[in-house]
């Protein structure tokens, strides 16, 4: 009995140590390496373009197309139950507002997600079971610099961008909607200019530069940690999917909880 | 031995993974110049043995010595320092797929020298030539057959002339006469550069061609089950597993 009940501990205690203390050292890891960064070709401009191109370009139609469908969807949405009370310009409000703080900045994170997590964590993955890991290590590089900052950064700058795409996509999906459903497309697009502000389009940036700290880190975290074999690899592209929405979502809830507070 | 002369000193070593022991009461010692081969069967822990003495992992006990530093005790600055004076060639070469094989052999150079892109270029183009892979610069390691990447990692871990090589499997998956060029290439490693080199192996052709000593590592006791010359183990017939081992093809090398 007491036996079964250490060993339900310390089966509690190794999934504490798997799931919360290993990326906290892996967060310390990629922390501590900054500095290394600044040493002599600490960032390759090669590699840097290769992921803008992977996690950005890549990713620009099926941004565009989901947020565009998006826009749409909640427009038709919107205007179904706005009619009913006579409010159709109020359509413009919801769709503008919910694309930029919300739909936009989440889309792009969910292609991000499938596109960029999945494939950081296989790309690191596979250097495992190739030793390359190992052979930076010998080399003296460190393995968290060289792998994770490059990836890092293309996703800041990338994310924004999708996102921005996104948000355009979006409002003219909704846009598309309303001019069908009798709203003049000037007046749909006067009151888009009207109520929707810098701030708001900002916010839903920060909101992006979130998510994209957390899907590199994610998709790296879990390419690092998974066992170098073939199955392994597909295992920890699979976990850098899920644990990154898992992340989105909750980051997303609690950021805006906390733009709530500001008012936003 | 004159402790001058040795350049790798393993003391009382016990490695393994979370609570299991691999290998423990590991002492041995690898003379400057010398072609030390590292045998046992399958499962044995030799790859592993390998990773703990280049630093890739912590041991559970003991000391390994690098040109008389500690590895085990070392900073991680310190570390990378001492990793910096030796070369690995993996099992697979251990290529950057995402680099053309110029570009892996330039990348030691272009990170720990001053040179300009025109003498990292000789160099690469040097260190190619060595290895029997002149011209090949431009390809990506998925273009080259497995001795070729093999090749190009040792290009790579010659870049910056250590005086220590590491070599794990370096026969693995080779046919024959691939595989005997690449023991002629370490043999002549050592002769034009006095390269200290360390093999982990269980390929007998190899051992006979380039060991001038050999660890025989027993799974069972987890411990150094022999040390010698190739020819001093063969013919002494205790423990009779490690004459059989040696001799399987009953060819009495």
């Amino acid at each position: 009995m007491a036996d079964s009940t250490n060993k339900g501990i310390g089966r509690f205690l190794e999934t504490i140590g798997a799931n919360i203390v290993d990326p906290l050292i892996f967060l310390g890891g990629v922390v501590a390496n900054f500095p290394a960064l600044f040493r002599k070709r600490g960032l390759r401009k090669r590699e840097l373009l290769y992921y803008l191109d992977l996690c950005g370009a890549k990713s620009v139609p099926v941004v565009a197309l989901i947020c565009f469908l998006m826009g749409a969807v909640l427009g038709i949405q919107a205007m179904l139950q706005m009619r009913k009370v006579g409010t159709d310009i109020f359509v413009v409000d919801l769709v503008g507002f919910a694309v930029l703080k919300e739909f936009g900045p989440l889309m792009a994170a969910m292609i991000a997600t499938g596109r960029a997590a999945s494939a950081f964590a296989a790309e690191i993955g596979t250097m495992k079971v190739n030793d390359e890991i190992n052979a930076l290590e010998t080399m003296g590089i460190p393995p968290l610099a060289y792998l994770v900052y490059p990836k890092l950064l293309a996703m800041l700058i990338a994310m924004p961008l999708l996102t921005v795409i996104g948000d355009v996509a979006g409002i003219a999906g909704g846009m598309l909607v309303g001019v069908s459903m009798e709203i003049p497309l000037a007046a749909y697009w006067s009151r888009t200019v009207t109520v929707l502000d810098f701030i708001t389009f900002l916010l839903g940036i920060g909101k992006t530069l979130c998510f994209a700290v957390l899907i590199t880190l994610a998709g790296c975290f879990c390419g690092f940690k998974s066992p170098p074999d073939a199955q392994g690899v597909g295992r920890g592209a699979t976990s850098a999917v899920v644990a990154s929405i898992f992340l989105v979502v909750v980051a997303d809830a609690i950021i805006t909880l906390l733009y709530s507070f500001i008012g936003y | 031995m004159d402790s001058g002369n040795i350049k790798l000193e393993v003391k009382n070593l016990c490695i393994g993974y979370g609570d299991r022991i691999i290998l423990q009461n590991l002492d041995f010692q690898v003379r400057k110049g010398e072609i030390f081969c590292i045998m046992g069967g399958s499962g044995c822990g030799k790859s592993t043995l390998l990773k703990h003495i280049i630093g890739l992992y912590p041991p559970k006990s003991g000391d390994i010595l690098l040109s008389g530093r500690s590895i085990v005790n070392a900073t991680p600055e310190e570390r990378r320092e001492i990793m910096r004076g030796f070369g690995v060639t993996y099992q697979g070469g251990a290529l950057f797929g995402s680099m053309t094989v110029f570009e892996n052999v330039a990348l030691p150079l272009q990170e720990y020298t001053d040179k300009s892109a025109a003498e990292i270029e000789q160099i690469v183009n040097e260190k190619l030539k060595l290895v029997d892979l002149e011209g090949f610069g431009k390809y990506m390691p998925s273009e080259l057959s497995g001795g070729m990447c093999k090749r190009a990692g040792l290009a790579r871990a010659l870049a910056l002339n250590p005086d220590l090589l590491f070599f794990d499997e370096p026969s693995a998956g080779l046919d024959p006469l691939t595989s005997a060029g690449l023991d002629r290439l370490i043999l002549s490693l050592r002769e034009q550069f006095g390269t200290t080199i360390i093999v982990v192996t269980h390929e007998l052709d190899s051992v006979f061609s380039i060991a001038d000593r050999v660890i025989m590592l027993d799974k069972m006791t987890k411990t150094i089950a022999a040390e010698g010359t190739p020819q001093e183990l063969l013919k002494s017939s205790e423990p009779e597993w490690i004459h059989k081992f040696l001799d399987r093809d009953g060819l009495k090398r």
